[in-house]
């Protein structure tokens, strides 16, 4: 097969895993809303999979479930409460924000603010020795160290001319 | 020196956060149904299809909640040990045969030995839906009021009955009713 024909078929596999068994239903928007659930609720069984993913008997009792409450007209927030009744929050793919899963919400934040830390040190000791010896260590009013590290400066200065000189005379 | 600390205290950090996740046990999920009154079912009995036996039945008295099925591999593993239990009479054990073909069931219960005091049918998994069931076994302690006290899941092992379920149903039979 052409890299190019395969390389197509991969990008559109996506498109082709649809829902196990899909349902229909006589109005749009309990078809929608189940195919939102669906894709909400995780499958304990194989806990990866969402109740729309898996195959499990679970699942489709767990689908079933879902449709049966939507045909009766329950609203979404009711069928999330029936099965966070009974399964508990894990049965939720996006966990709410409580008090317990606050780890889980603000752990990446903290780890961001922690690696920015770490790049800031690490940025500012590699600076060469020379700069942070004339710019960030030199305290205000330190008048002899100052005086020496405006020696320094003008030494070197005094050298480059020296070279240079000595480069343009030969 | 802090260049080879840092590197091994980085080292020890994720070790021990690696340990913790191997020995994590992510198949158990804790139910939300403990400590809150036990749901409700009112099911044909496996061996006598005509009878039911309903959650009100057994207000009054500690009960243990077996969900079983005669597909199930660990049950098997377990069942030896519930038949002990059984014999101590130190609870009432319903079960609850769940998404099971009754004759299997019937089979199952006269070749292994029944423990419990009466088993009832959810063929098609609704009463293990209202109850959480994820994974058979799966088994629930319930006290004199109906409400879920404790919930085990996978297959009960002798030192489970030892260490938590004779201890627990100890103090629920001495709780008032």
């Amino acid at each position: 097969m052409k890299p190019g024909i395969l390389m197509l078929l991969l990008l559109l596999s996506p498109f082709a895993a649809d829902a196990i068994d899909s349902r229909q239903f006589a109005n749009p928007e309990q078809q929608e809303a189940y195919e939102t659930l669906t894709s909400e609720l995780r499958c304990l069984v194989c806990q990866n999979q969402t109740i729309a993913d898996s195959n499990a008997e679970l699942a489709a009792d767990l689908r079933r479930q879902v449709q049966e409450m939507l045909e009766q007209g329950k609203s979404r927030e009711e069928i999330v409460r029936f099965m966070t009744d009974r399964y508990g929050d894990f049965v939720l793919y996006k966990p709410p924000f409580k008090l317990k899963t606050g780890l889980l919400w603000l752990g990446p934040i903290v780890f961001l603010l922690l690696g920015l830390v770490a790049v800031f040190f690490v940025i500012r000791q590699r600076q060469p020795r020379s700069q942070r010896d004339f710019g960030i260590h030199t305290l205000p009013g330190d008048k002899k160290r100052d005086a020496d590290v405006e020696n320094t400066q003008t030494e070197k200065l005094a050298k480059i001319r020296r070279l240079l000189d000595e480069g343009d005379a030969s | 020196m802090l260049k080879y600390l840092i590197p091994l205290i980085l080292f020890i950090v994720m070790a021990v956060f690696l340990a913790i996740g191997l020995n994590l046990k992510p198949n158990e999920i804790p139910s939300p149904l403990l400590n809150k009154p036990s749901p409700a079912f009112a099911a044909p009995k496996l061996q006598a299809p005509n009878e039911k036996l309903a959650t009100a039945d057994l207000k009054g008295q500690v009960w243990l909640f077996n969900v079983w099925a005669s597909w199930c591999v660990s049950c098997r593993e377990e069942h030896p040990v519930l038949n002990e239990f059984a014999k101590q009479k130190a609870v009432t054990i319903i079960g609850l045969n769940y998404k099971d073909d009754p004759a299997a069931a019937k089979t199952w219960l006269d070749t292994l030995g029944n423990p419990y005091n009466v088993s009832i049918m959810d063929q098609d998994g609704r009463i293990g839906l209202d109850w959480g069931v994820y994974g058979v076994p799966e088994t629930f302690v319930m006290d004199k009021k109906g409400i879920v006290r404790y919930k085990h899941t996978g297959p009960v092992m002798p030192d489970d009955v030892q260490n938590v379920f004779l201890p627990l149903i100890a103090q629920l039979q001495a709780e008032a009713p």
